[in-house]
């Protein structure tokens, strides 16, 4: 490509940009910004949870007509926990990690001076934007914003006389993910299309970096997944507006029959569990993939086990299509497809056991270079166990029984889902901040952000497990009206206050990043002493990546420590040092990995 | 006094701001060998931390837990969740440990130099294998129960329908003939709340009641109607659940073990009750006696963490003596 520079204006530059690593910054600085809403919604309700009885100034403050005397209503508590997980699967760890990392990393990965299509990456991210302030300006209508939870069964979700919160409320929520899910399939798409199309010379697919791999695979559940929510939800449209029964039948309620006759909720949750289901791995997958690439670059170690990691990522993909019905065991549909989800759904603890064993392999006799990036990914492989482990509970029918909805689910999906990929993104921000910023992460407050975020994480959801398996169910706005669960206020306390210093401890973390933007100190080209392609850009940021021809790949991207004699640890360093470029060519008589 | 709250977090932002500019100055942003062998130790004293959580709550948790479970049908629900639970339990602790400690043992140093061991087939086939053959046993357990709770082939069941409403709990006992009359909500009308056809032969002797009463001993077949929302019937002493769905009848079923009031003698019962009632006494609240309880366990609105309805176990001439209490639904209705 001639060098050729484009008058660039601040609008073209800032705002609608084109250039995948502005698009990326923009996703993640939109995702940080829903998060922090979804983070202190989490704050206002384990307020409650903790101190029913107490009057709170700060919920005084916040909640306005939705509260009585610092108390709030039970209507906001449930629209609360609702719009919490909306913002918090779907606005942070969807749009903010993929968006960001897919973005930010392919085209630099697989040496591509930019997305396949720049425009329609633009437009993926305005849809995204726009998205969000629909979100966000559902929660300031009258009657309190979406409350049937962020999975919204109807009819509860369809009928305003049943919740408040399902009347404009809905609407907008249904109008925002509607945009929302176009967003994700044109961003997915150009994810697909780039991988595969976009290589540069060399890269073959079996030298792709894993988070790589982890984002095309993620691009594909993605486009095979959310048109189904899509459907799900405009069906939902039909019904709440034109008068159809997808999901409707025999309902009696303020005092008269509704003329909705043989649909069936069932429908509805096959449907969202279609997308639901999948949607855990959309999240999780490219945190393990960023993970994969932390913990090796940072253990000085090749990544163990590569082909391994590449087939289990695929088997996870391709089995989580198969096993949304472990999210409805006892919805009321045949006992025989329970018998059939529970055999998919724990065929999964295969591959991702394979993962957690390899990731601890690549550890084993590593050269740990512990800085907040590492840390983060060591933390996202304790707590992928920790709440993964809980699923062989969960997903076995006849347990799910009696914990189904209570809070051990929170628990599992919180540690597994949650602060997994949480942890995820964590670590490729500090990680990849040089690429974004030119800068570095100040690393005392990377420590202090870590140690806090994981002793608080455990904190608050270990004990979780525990209440889940004395029987209490989730979304209850208080269990003082069950004597039974009066010995576990403590126990809510103990939560809530971890959680709240979890919460207030991000503040580290918001201010390191945005210090750092300005004076965090200035990078080196590569200062993970990294292999991957985007190390090998210039610091500064130019459209097209690569000044003058793209880079040719030689090799896969985790020769770390490599020795002259691959068998004799002895050896000295291939190339006399600890890392090789994957644009490094073989030597003669080398072996490729 | 909201003046003062906004004083106060306007101050603590600034101070918390100040301090954190003060350790941005502090340049060094690599991390060198000091760090890794800090942040080393660290890892070793989290692991501490967290084996100390792990082992406090399973122990000190244990009472709050609910007891062993109340059906016969629960009992292989409670062994196979205890199998589960030894086992994620074990490879919990050993995983954990392997992480942490080896964060600890390996943190870098530039005189060390990593292996360079990108991968043994044999150890993949290794963790590949034993985690299947696992499955196998808890899927195989697992599966078996499942089609055993499942299994509603008793023809001397108690029927009984449980219809759940925005907010509370209504049942309707089969009567003499154990045949529920047809029900819609079309039928709805003054004190006919769960519409029951009362034109259909088998309504008549059905019984409608406000609490729920089942003989030791006997399999009882709930069948689950909603009239609004989804709700979920949740009998979580009982290690039993469904869904209750507007426009469909849902099933479930088991065999009640203890009576209430052998429940109430259990050592594991008296425990929790000791707890609970410390801190009702605290909050001078009245003393709490246990209960087998129904609860709502789908969101539904408002009143969805209130929703309930009692569960009385006795013995069954107990039960038929109740039972013979209660009007049918044809003396009632069509009064």
């Amino acid at each position: 490509m001639s060098e050729h520079h484009h008058k660039e204006t601040f609008v073209t530059k800032y705002i609608f940009s084109q250039d995948h690593k502005m698009i990326s910054k923009q996703f993640l600085i939109t995702g940080m910004f829903m998060g922090i809403i979804a983070v202190l919604m989490s704050m206002l309700f384990r307020l409650q949870l903790a101190w029913p009885d107490t009057s709170f100034t700060i919920i005084e403050a916040f909640l306005g007509h939705h509260q009585t005397d610092g108390i709030m209503s039970p209507d906001i508590y449930l629209a609360l926990v609702t719009i919490h997980g909306t913002i918090m699967v779907f606005f942070v760890l969807t749009a903010g990690l993929s968006g960001t990392f897919s973005n930010l990393l392919i085209p630099l990965q697989i040496g591509a001076r930019d997305m396949a299509s720049g425009f329609l990456n633009m437009v993926s991210y305005w849809l995204f934007f726009l998205s969000s302030i629909i979100m966000v300006i559902s929660l300031f209508v009258e009657a309190g914003p979406a409350s049937a939870g962020w999975t919204i069964y109807p009819p509860l979700s369809a009928l305003p006389q049943a919740i408040p919160g399902s009347g404009a409320g809905m609407t907008l929520w249904l109008v925002s993910m509607s945009i929302f899910i176009a967003s994700s399939l044109i961003g997915a798409l150009n994810y697909i299309v780039t991988v595969l199309n976009l290589r540069t010379k060399g890269m073959k697919m079996t030298r792709l970096p894993l988070t790589i791999w982890a984002f095309f695979i993620t691009a594909i559940i993605g486009v095979v997944s959310f048109p189904v929510l899509l459907s799900a939800a405009l069906l939902l449209v039909f019904d709440r507006s034109f008068g159809t029964s997808f999901y409707l039948s025999d309902i009696f309620i303020s005092g008269e029959v509704l003329h909705y006759q043989g649909g069936s909720p069932v429908l509805f949750e096959h449907l969202f569990w279609f997308l639901g289901h999948p949607e855990v791995y959309i999240v999780l997958l490219p945190a393990l993939g960023i993970t994969s690439e932390v913990i090796s670059t940072n253990a000085r170690k090749p990544i163990f086990g590569y082909r391994a990691m590449v087939m289990s990522i695929i088997a996870i993909a391709f089995l989580s299509t198969i096993v949304w019905g472990h999210h409805m065991f006892i919805s009321g549909m045949n006992p025989f497809l329970g018998s059939v989800f529970t055999f998919t759904t724990l065929l999964i603890a295969i591959p991702s056991a394979v993962k957690a064993f390899n990731y601890v392999t690549t550890l084993w006799k590593g050269n740990l270079q512990l800085n907040p990036a590492m840390l983060f990914s060591i933390g996202l492989v304790s707590t992928f166990v920790t709440g993964g482990l809980t699923g062989l509970v969960l997903g076995d029918s006849a347990l799910d029984i009696n914990i189904h909805d209570t809070y051990f689910v929170v628990a599992h999906f919180h540690l597994v889902m949650g602060v997994s990929a949480i942890f995820g993104m964590y670590a490729g921000i500090y990680h990849w901040f040089p690429k974004m910023y030119g800068r570095l992460m100040n690393k005392t407050l990377g420590y202090w952000h870590f140690w806090i975020t994981i002793v608080c994480a455990y904190g608050v959801f270990w004990p979780m497990h525990f209440i889940g398996l004395a029987g209490l169910p989730r979304r209850y706005y208080s269990n003082t009206a069950f004597p039974m669960f009066d010995d576990l206020a403590d126990i809510q306390i103990v939560i809530t206050i971890f959680a709240l210093v979890g919460g207030v401890a991000q503040i580290i973390f918001l201010a390191n990043y945005f210090i750092s933007i300005y004076r965090g100190e200035k990078a080196t080209q590569n200062p993970w002493k990294s292999n991957t392609l985007e190390w090998t850009t210039p610091v500064e940021h130019i459209h097209g990546n690569w000044p003058g021809k793209l880079p040719e790949v030689h090799r896969w991207a985790y020769d770390y420590s490599k020795r002259v004699d691959p068998n004799d640890d002895d050896s000295d360093y291939l190339h006399g040092q600890d890392y090789v470029l994957q644009t490094t060519p073989l030597l003669e008589g080398e072996e490729e990995s | 006094m909201l003046a003062l709250f906004y004083i106060f977090i306007g101050v603590a932002i600034g101070v918390s701001f100040w301090q954190i500019t003060r350790i941005l100055n502090f340049r060094g942003v690599i991390a060198n060998d000091e760090d890794n062998a800090k942040q080393g130790k660290y890892s070793l004293y989290f692991l501490v931390y967290l084996y100390a959580i792990m082992i406090y709550c399973l122990i000190a948790m244990n009472v709050i837990m609910l007891p062993e479970s109340a059906s016969i049908e629960g009992e292989h629900d409670d062994r196979l969740f205890n199998i589960t639970f030894w086992l994620i339990g074990i490879v919990q602790f050993f995983m954990q440990f392997l992480i942490f400690y080896f964060t600890f043992k390996y943190k870098g140093n530039k005189n060390n130099k990593a292996k360079f061991y990108a991968d043994s087939h044999k150890l993949e086939m290794i963790w590949t294998i034993i985690p299947a053959v696992v499955l196998v046993v808890l899927i195989g357990y697992g599966l078996w129960q499942w089609n055993n709770v499942m299994d509603l082939d008793d023809e001397d069941a108690v029927v009984i329908e449980v219809y759940s409403y925005q907010w509370g709990w209504h049942a309707r006992y089969a009567g003499e003939d154990n045949t529920l009359g047809q029900g819609n909500v079309n039928f709805i009308e003054g004190i006919n709340t769960m519409g029951v056809n009362m034109n259909d032969k088998n309504s008549q002797d059905d019984k409608q009641v406000a609490e729920l009463y089942l003989p030791k001993g006997k399999k009882v077949h709930f069948k689950f109607r909603s009239q609004d929302v989804l709700h979920s019937a949740y009998m979580p002493h009982f290690r039993a659940q469904m869904n209750c769905v507007p426009g469909m009848v849902t099933e479930f079923g088991f065999t009640p073990k203890y009576t209430t009031e052998e429940m109430r003698m259990q050592s594991e019962v008296i425990e929790k009750t000791k707890g609970i009632n410390i801190v009702r006494a605290a909050k001078g609240e009245e003393l709490y006696e246990f209960n087998y309880l129904l609860l709502c366990n789908k969101i539904c609105g408002t009143s969805h963490y209130s929703m309930q309805m009692k569960i009385t176990v006795v013995e069954q001439e107990e039960y038929d003596k109740w039972i013979s209490e209660q009007p049918t639904l044809a003396t009632v209705i069509n009064k």
